[in-house]
């Protein structure tokens, strides 16, 4: 018993707020919060996200900061179009891996080779990835209907889905089964019916790209922790000379790592792409990238962590998407939260912290009761600004790999 | 010697340039058309009078938000958040510079100053994020971008909503004569060419505080040192969390003046269509101008001139993104250059003091 | 008895510094061989060259009577040998099994044994008697297992031939009682232990042999038995120490700096520095002895504002500056000429003159009234700092990174000195630089201690200690264990304090 409240003392800070959101469900208006349909929509969401952050973590992982994520992401986006209008979906899967890939390379060699600051490199990047896919766009699509500088003409054909038989409505050879998930969710039993709408919403509809995308996770545990290569990845992001002195090729690491993290990018914009519009259009990554880069933070460097990240964001991404009105939920959700934070800076004898956080715990709450919806254009940054709040709330020390983004010289034996 | 080393510095952006148009004009081949030709049409429909006035025009944003660039850059910060700061800036000096009409020069000033304040605190926020809480400002400002975007929106739509125009784009009411910055053609006798916006001069002088703010003050050394060794600089006594928001708050306040060129030249008011892209541009402009008051202006110069050339391209068969990649691989080229011929500068310090020493 | 290693006539000299000179060393297969010295001495690069990390400008080495040239450690390895270096090699978010196997399998994605690599790497733990968790993360061991880890390493890829350097440096005494035991046992198993250590009983304790290195020579190789401290200390110090110069005794009586009971824990709760109190009086130089990492450079840290303290206060002619910031401290008169010159006194890649106003930006000679630099000035003062210090530059533009070390030094304590100071703190003020540049240094310092400045000095270079200092603490594991005045030193007094003999 004693573990168990020792353990929700530590993790209050994630628990709270889900069990304020559960309750907040509970009512009509706010039900979207915990309705399968967003949590479908959040795991789909958060798949990019994920990706990106994938990508970061092999790229930081080595010691090499990649700000470029999004400017891979981009490519990723128009390679996954291309590849994707003339080959077929998963000819864009494959393509939007190779055009992540190509800017990883770019990346590696202007920061490893010739030492270039990472994040310059990175920078620049991104603003070569924003004017190669317009390039590409009007150089492969020119002439083609429903193109333009700023979208690519559609693919035809999608990735398959998937149902779980039985847990929810998924069809065995011809024959639809019942959803018992969908039945205890309609239920509307207090917590049970969220969860099952949780499970519903992971098991429903499921695109193989995303599963291969969740793969990736455990794949990467795997050989970041149980390789050859990947010990000695790692090993290069913490103590390069170290790592040199025992014949670790530390230039190829950071090489691999770098394109890795390129590649993922790439897959997470063809998985935009083709789990959305199945078009290309400009813009359409909106700082997923960076968003990436907060998940991995918040998941301190490790995949199962950045995928919760993902998955946090993921669900903001959802909720802005589905339903205003649950948004304005979220607002006593927050505004509850900080609340309690601010008793709980007050008994820690933290001024100047319950101040902060009791005065803009007030503000949300006023904010709550003083309007019937947040306005549309706050809720489009929902994940942007969640992304902030949860990085200046995370408390945990970063285990950031010791020398990443610190430039190394062969030979430096110190 | 210092001469040589000041020419080889310089031949970095050339030879980037060179290699741009190199890898531009392979392109070009593949596509099928002629380099030689296309740059001809871009460097003849550039240099045209016109086209001048246009390029002029345009360097005098790209200059002013790569100066707010290259504060950060001197401290080793990365504000990309120049493109909200000044966004936001121009939204609430458009706004609310249309409330009243006084004399030009005194509401002219009011109205930059407005932006000023409104990008200062929205860098000032990315500043406090980050001494306070650790979130580095690449991923700050960038969030902040978007969040900022979103508030415009909303306020553009509802507080500053131009009710006259219900019907259009959502706008802020236009600014009254008294705000509008009259065009040079008077002063510099080309009545026949388009407008020569009036904030030139302003632009112009922004640059000159630039470098006495850097080069001159003991801010700006403190700026320089920070950005050259953090620990040095702490044993000299700067205070790195200090220095750190006042020099957000200084890049935010360049940010600002960004819009000001075609909010006071042009455009008058506020809407969804106000010039985006500024910000991001001026990181580049920054980057090739190696942060140096002269060099990015140059800098600025050249982008405002490739974008207009550029716009010839469509009407002669040439898709114009030629130019958007050929200005992306300049600054990728440039910037591996710079590191370079850097290094090969120091070495050949060290060299020559020790010749000289022993001699 | 076969060699396990032969040196012969190994000189190697960097620039200003001639670091081994005509060495021959011979080291008995299966013996627990010490080398020991001051810093500076010259084993660190004999032990560099011997692993195959630096080259010798001469000479020789045979290794298992194989003349070998080493040109990397992967050489030094292939050989046989294994070194336990001072600073750990260890990345810290590996396990101890992953530290132990790095690099050891070609870079694939195929999967890591791990389960044999545990059954391999536990016989050979078993084997030396090493108490090793090998599931346990690299932060989470104490010195002492970080240590073992890192004999671990050397003795899993077959390591004949073990280096420490410096084991018990960072060891507790039970730690250090552990780490013999595990030696004694790896000398039974037939390998051959060099140790190089300046803590003279811990190496009468376990060495047989005994070699004794001083001012970059090999001054003499001798048997354990039958040698004393007393011995060892004067060879490493030299029989004759510098006798301080005859001085009229000008030391006044106005106090500069007063510290009283200043105490500091690090983010571990270890003690850093404990109850430290002393006096600085005007026109007075005190030193402080000690071996690296006892503490003083975290005491002058403190001093300048830049190293938090817990407990203590510190007053500058009587005023009390625990609440001042690194500036206002410097304001009043501080000078400090920092260990490190490259990475915290200078900025390389800025001009001198630029350079001149590092740490007294705001003083009003180099800002003026609009808060812009004073250029005309630093120039002025680059030029005054060139010529008194006699430093060798083309002018006073050149950058930083361009001068030789012993000019960048001498700048560097030239500026801490243009300004009349109140205060001087000096940390290794002639580290690495010829003789020369020291020479002059030193002249400059008691000039301006004969002018009334107040000095604390922070040096590893005994000759320098006692030669300019008017008093000397000695600092050891964070307290000061003595206070002595110069005429009175022998070395082997001053080594019985510095390595915690005598208390």
């Amino acid at each position: 018993m004693n573990d168990l409240f020792r353990i929700i003392k530590d993790k209050y800070v994630i628990l709270t707020p889900l069990f304020l959101i559960i309750f907040i469900a509970q009512f009509e208006q706010y039900s979207q919060l915990t309705s399968s349909g967003t949590f479908g929509s959040a795991l789909r969401l958060s798949i990019p996200i994920l990706l990106a952050g994938l990508g970061g973590l092999f790229s930081e992982r080595t010691g090499v900061v990649n700000i470029g994520l999004e400017g891979m992401m981009i490519m990723g986006t128009w390679f996954g179009a291309w590849g994707g209008y003339m080959y077929g979906p998963w000819g864009g899967v494959l393509f939007g891996l190779i055009g992540g890939g190509l800017f990883g390379l770019i990346h590696a060699i202007a920061t490893v080779s010739f030492q270039v600051d990472h994040i310059v490199s990175g920078v620049a990047i991104n603003i070569l990835a924003v004017g190669a896919a317009r390039f590409f766009n009007i150089l492969a699509f020119d002439g083609i209907a429903f193109a333009s500088s700023t979208a690519s003409p559609r693919i035809e054909g999608e990735i398959g889905k998937f149902n779980f038989p039985y847990l929810s409505g998924g069809k065995i050879g011809e024959n639809e089964t019942t959803s018992l998930l969908g039945n205890i969710e309609n239920a509307d039993i207090f917590l049970v019916s969220d969860v099952s709408a949780l499970l519903l919403g992971f098991t429903s509809n499921i695109s193989y790209f995303t599963i291969l995308a969740l793969l990736i996770v455990p794949l990467s545990v795997f050989v970041l922790w149980r390789t050859p290569i990947g010990l000695q990845m790692r090993s290069v992001g913490e103590y390069p000379s170290g790592s040199e002195s025992l014949g670790v090729n530390v230039y190829l690491m950071k090489y691999i790592g770098v394109i890795i993290s390129g590649c993922f990018a790439g897959l997470a914009g063809a998985y935009l792409v083709l789990e959305g519009p199945n078009v290309y259009l400009q813009g359409q990554t909106n700082g997923r990238g960076f968003i990436g880069l907060a998940s991995l933070l918040f998941g301190n460097y490790r995949p199962f962590g950045v995928l919760m990240g993902a998955g946090l964001f993921g669900f903001a991404d959802a909720l802005q998407l589905r339903s205003e009105e649950a948004i304005q939920g979220l607002l006593v959700v927050v505004g509850v939260f900080l609340i309690m934070l601010t008793i709980r800076n007050i008994s820690h004898r933290n001024v100047r912290g319950s101040i902060g956080t009791g005065i803009v715990g007030s503000l949300f709450l006023f904010w709550y009761f003083n309007s019937t919806q947040v306005p549309i254009q706050f809720i489009y940054f929902t994940p942007h600004l969640t992304t902030l709040v949860v990085l200046s709330f995370s408390k945990q020390k970063f285990r950031m790999p010791k020398k990443v983004g610190v430039p190394y010289k062969k030979g430096e034996l110190n | 010697m210092k001469i040589r080393l000041r020419l080889v510095s310089f031949s970095a952006p050339i030879i980037a340039l060179g290699l741009a148009v190199g890898l531009t004009s392979l392109i070009l081949l593949g596509i099928g058309k002629d380099p030689i030709e296309t740059f001809k049409m871009m460097f003849e429909y550039g240099s045209t009078g016109k086209s001048l006035v246009s390029v002029l025009n345009r360097t005098i944003p790209l200059y002013i938000s790569a100066i707010a660039v290259a504060v950060g850059f001197k401290m080793g910060l990365f504000n990309i958040g120049v493109e909200g700061q000044y966004l936001l800036g121009a939204l609430l000096a458009a706004a609310i510079g249309t409330s009243f009409a006084i004399y030009r020069p005194i509401h002219i000033f009011l109205i930059m100053l407005i932006a000023v304040v409104a990008s200062s605190t929205w860098a000032a926020i990315a500043g406090y994020l980050k001494v306070y809480k650790g979130i580095h400002e690449v991923i700050s400002t960038i969030m902040l971008n978007y969040i900022g975007t979103g508030l415009i929106a909303y306020l553009l739509s509802t507080v500053f909503f131009d009710e006259d125009e219900k019907n259009a784009i959502p706008q802020t009411v236009e600014l009254p004569e008294s705000g509008r910055l009259p065009s040079l053609n008077n002063v510099v006798g080309i009545e026949d060419l388009p407008n020569l916006h009036g904030f030139l001069p302003i632009a112009l002088l922004l640059g000159l505080i630039y470098y006495l703010l850097i080069w001159k003050t003991t801010l700006g050394f403190d700026l320089r040192v920070t950005g050259a060794n953090p620990v040095a600089a702490k044993f000299s006594g700067v205070d790195p969390k200090r220095l750190t928001i006042i020099a957000m708050i200084i890049s935010g306040a360049f940010a600002g003046l960004v819009g000001m060129g075609p909010l006071l030249g042009y455009f008058h008011q506020y809407t969804i269509d106000f010039p985006p892209g500024l910000g991001f541009a001026g990181i580049g402009v920054a980057l090739l101008g190696r942060n140096h008051p002269l060099g990015m202006l140059l800098g600025a110069m050249l982008f405002g001139f490739l974008e207009r050339s550029a716009q010839i391209l469509d009407l002669r068969g040439v898709p114009k993104e030629i130019e958007t990649m050929m200005s992306a691989f300049i600054l990728l080229i440039v910037v591996v250059f710079y590191e370079i011929i850097r290094r090969y500068i120091v070495t050949q310090q060290i060299k020559d003091a020790s010749k000289k020493v022993e001699s | 008895m076969n060699k396990a290693i032969s040196v012969s006539k190994i000189t190697k000299s960097f620039p200003g510094v001639l670091a081994n000179s005509d060495i021959n060393l011979e080291i008995n297969e299966g013996a627990i061989h010490a080398i020991v010295g001051e810093n500076g001495a010259g084993k660190s690069t004999l032990m560099k060259i011997l692993y195959g990390m630096v080259k010798p400008d001469s000479g020789d080495i045979a290794i298992f009577d194989n003349k070998t040239v080493l040109n990397s450690p992967k050489d030094a390895i292939d050989s046989g040998l294994g070194m336990v270096h001072q600073h750990f090699m260890l990345a810290d978010n590996l396990t101890v099994l992953e530290s132990v196997i790095l690099g050891i399998d070609k870079a694939t994605f195929k999967n890591i044994n791990l389960k044999r690599y545990t059954s391999e790497i536990t016989e050979v733990i078993n084997k030396y008697n090493l108490n090793i968790d090998l599931n346990k993360n690299i932060d989470e061991l104490g010195v002492g297992e970080k240590q073992r880890v890192e004999i671990l390493k050397v003795l899993f890829r077959g390591a004949k031939i073990l280096i420490l350097d410096e084991p018990t440096a960072v060891l507790v005494p039970q730690e250090v009682d552990e780490l013999f035991n595990n030696l004694r046992d790896l000398k039974n198993n037939g390998v051959t232990i060099i140790f190089i250590s300046h803590k003279l009983d811990e190496v009468l304790e376990i060495a047989e042999d005994i070699s004794v290195m001083r001012g970059g020579i090999m001054v003499n190789t001798v048997s354990a038995d039958g040698i004393s401290k007393k011995d060892l200390a004067e060879m490493m110090i030299g029989k004759s120490l510098p006798k301080p110069p005859k001085r009229q005794s000008s030391i006044s009586t106005s106090e500069i700096l007063s510290i009283e009971n200043l105490s500091a824990v690090n983010e571990n709760g270890k003690k850093v520095f404990e109850n430290i109190s002393f006096k600085l009086n005007s026109s007075e130089i005190l030193g402080i002895a000690g071996v690296e990492g006892n503490g003083q450079r975290e005491i002058v840290e403190a001093i300048i504002g830049i190293h938090d303290y817990e407990t203590g206060t510190i007053k500058l002619e009587n005023n009390t500056i625990d609440d001042f910031s690194i500036r206002e401290r410097l304001n009043l008169g501080i000078s400090f000429i920092p260990e490190d010159r490259q990475a915290q006194a200078l900025i390389m890649d800025m001009s001198l003159t630029n350079n001149v106003i590092l740490g007294r930006q705001s003083l009003a000679k180099y800002k003026t009234k609009l808060t812009t630099v004073n250029l005309t000035n630093a120039a002025k003062a680059s030029e005054s700092v060139v010529e008194n210090f006699d430093v060798k530059t083309p002018n006073t533009g050149t950058i930083a990174t361009a001068l030789s070390g012993g000019n960048q030094q001498k700048y560097v304590v030239g500026r801490e000195l243009e300004d009349n100071p109140t205060l001087l703190i000096a940390s290794q003020p002639t580290r690495g630089i010829d003789i020369g540049a020291q020479a002059l240094i030193w002249e400059k310092l008691r000039n301006t201690r004969d002018e009334g400045l107040g000095v604390l000095l922070i040096s590893a270079d005994l000759e320098e200690l006692i030669g300019l200092s008017d008093r000397i603490v000695v600092i050891y594991q964070g307290q000061f264990v003595a206070e002595l005045q110069p005429e009175e030193i022998t070395p082997e007094i001053l080594g019985s304090y510095m390595t915690g003999l005598k208390k």
